[in-house]
């Protein structure tokens, strides 16, 4: 048993290793280190998951000391996938970020990505709630020096501006906290789960870490700071940011959420979350639908995406537990994949108004095929990760007899449609006098296809992370 | 009222201050300043939650919070000024001195 569990360590202590040598090789070997980094990470990930797949949740006290005296990792299939997840899709944006970034950004991209896979893995794999808070944190800081790694103004103000909100997100979350210690002399979850009972003082604490969570995501109305950051941070720091980051606090929010919050609450919070969530839907594809600027589009869109995410508190049932995953696990990958592709098409033209795609489809084919790939997972169309989801969703919806949630999915994904539609028209028309269009590296070109074949894939074979995911679900 | 709550609501009451300042003022090292208060609020509340869990000796748990709490905050704040300090300094050279060579390397002196 021991053996086995301490397997969870590397996923943790790899990418560590491999961002502290990159900083220490410098220039000439930090793309050899990332890179082996990367793929040994990749390699304890998968044999983690494939421990968990055939031998369930797995266990571990970091040194020696287990709950509640110490601090407890568990890894069940929920992590396991998130592990896989974050393995498979983040690589493949480092690998378009190697030609996006001058030399020095180069230097400090690797190991700061590198920092924020080590700090998003330990926030899967911990089971402890004040761990929780520490891992948040340590993404926020290497996120937002790697929305700054350009040193430039809007990379600065960026990075600020989401330093700023997440900053009181993670102290709610962190006061939350701290009441339930109070009232359960606890910092395990699964302690936590044991003990909460339904009275002001856990109404309170439930209320402060969801709104910390909730800010940090975002979820509407919190999410003001997100097109401005997404649009002023380098176009693969977004990707990471959209894909990954944001996950991290709204699996944190989940995990609290279905595992100690839900028995305890009145049904009427889980129903605000959600119509928060098909405001965010409508809200999101909305501006999305009215942007000029192509990243901003994109962004918007992230706003919405989020959204369906918050549709699982309402329904609360293992379903829409699985569909709210599946959608996390397959957004991250369609919604990198079109930050990528957006990120390739500035780098071509070098124009960031919508209309700037005009006439690159035949002069750009893998990065626009990638970006409609992304997009009929946004939308929701078969065969697509995001089919699958919205399609538990919507099962849910109807077996709940909640049937307005699945009135929101059918009119988020006509208006992804239309917004996705949008940018794809404008490819195909004729390339405008004057523009001339560089030419994109390959690897450029097929990075954001092979994340949005990921997508597709997940659309195509839904068995396996759908049986993962079901290991060691609470019901 | 026990000196434990006392503390706690303090607490509480720079969580409230610190938020309120946070989202209310525009300048960026008023807004670094008021999420530092937030934090020692929240971090004063759990000193005083300290002392009420047991009757004997204070609970050290949450002291070891704490101490990682101003690790944290210590370190978010230092990144904060830093963006600050490097923004302020790039915004003085766009506006006061535009023949200035920009450097390439972005390092400071």
């Amino acid at each position: 048993m021991t053996s086995v569990a301490a397997l969870m360590v590397w996923p943790v202590i790899l990418p560590l290793l491999g961002a502290v040598l990159a900083l220490l090789v410098g220039r000439p070997g930090v793309r050899l280190v990332a890179g082996v980094a990367s793929v040994a990470t990749l390699m304890a990930s998968s044999m983690l998951a494939w421990e968990v797949a055939h031998q369930g949740v797995l266990h571990q006290s970091i040194g020696g000391w287990g709950a509640p005296l110490g601090i407890e990792w568990r890894a069940d299939g929920l992590a396991a996938l998130m592990l896989l997840t974050i393995a498979l899709v983040g690589p493949l944006i480092s690998v378009h970020a190697l030609d996006h970034f001058g030399d020095r950004e180069d230097r400090e991209f690797l190991p700061l990505w590198l920092f924020v896979w080590c700090a998003l893995n330990a926030l899967v794999l911990s089971a402890d709630a004040f761990n929780l808070y520490v891992t948040l944190e340590l993404t926020t800081l290497a996120a937002v020096a790697l929305i700054a790694v350009r040193r430039d103004l809007p990379g600065l103000d960026a990075g600020l501006r989401y330093l700023l909100f997440a900053l009181p997100g993670s102290l709610c979350y962190l006061l939350g906290i701290a009441l339930l210690y109070g009232a359960h002399a606890t910092l395990d979850v699964g302690t936590l789960a044991q003990r909460v009972q339904p009275g002001p003082v856990t109404w309170v604490a439930a209320g402060l870490v969801t709104v910390g969570l909730c800010l940090k995501t975002p979820l509407f109305p919190l999410h003001v700071w997100l097109p401005p950051t997404y649009t002023g941070a380098p176009t693969p720091v977004t990707a990471l940011l959209s894909a990954l980051i944001s996950k991290g606090s709204f699996y944190v929010l989940l995990r609290l959420w279905l595992e100690v919050f839900a028995p305890v609450m009145d049904a009427q919070v889980g129903q605000l979350l959600g119509v928060l969530g098909a405001a965010a839907v409508l809200w999101g594809s909305a501006l999305a639908l009215n942007q000029t600027q192509l990243k901003r589009v994109v962004a918007y869109s992230s706003v919405a995406q989020i959204g369906y995410m918050f549709l699982v508190f309402p329904m609360a049932t293992s379903g829409a537990r699985a569909g709210a995953i599946y959608l996390v696990v397959s957004h991250a990958a369609a919604k990198a994949s079109m930050f990528v592709a957006v990120g390739n098409i500035h780098q071509a033209v070098g124009i960031t108004a919508l209309g700037g795609v005009q006439g690159l489809a035949h002069r750009m084919p893998f990065t626009f095929l990638a970006m409609a790939l992304g997009g009929i997972s946004l939308i929701g169309i078969p065969p697509s990760g995001g089919f699958i989801a919205k399609w538990l969703l919507l099962n849910e919806a109807i077996g709940t007899r909640q049937w307005w949630w699945g009135l929101v999915l059918l009119v988020g994904s006509l208006m992804a449609a239309a917004y996705v539609f949008r940018i794809l028209r404008g490819s195909f028309l004729p390339l405008p006098p004057g523009v001339t269009v560089r030419s994109i590296p390959l690897g450029n070109e097929l990075a954001p296809l092979a994340l949005a074949l990921i997508a597709l894939v997940l659309g195509l074979v839904p068995w396996f992370p759908l049986d993962l995911l079901a290991i060691g679900a609470s019901r | 009222m026990n000196p434990w709550a006392l503390y706690a609501l303090s607490g509480v009451a720079l969580f409230s201050v610190g938020l309120v300042g946070l989202f209310s003022h525009q300048h960026v090292v008023k807004r670094i300043l008021a999420s530092n208060i937030t934090g020692s609020g929240v971090l004063l509340v759990l000193v005083a939650l300290a002392r009420r869990m047991s009757s004997g000796p204070p609970d050290p748990v949450p002291h070891a919070l704490v101490l990682t709490g101003i690790v944290v905050s210590v370190s978010s704040t230092a990144l904060g000024v830093a963006l600050a300090r490097r923004m302020a300094r790039l915004q003085a050279e766009a506006t006061h001195l535009p023949e200035h060579e920009p450097r390439s390397d972005g390092e400071g002196p």
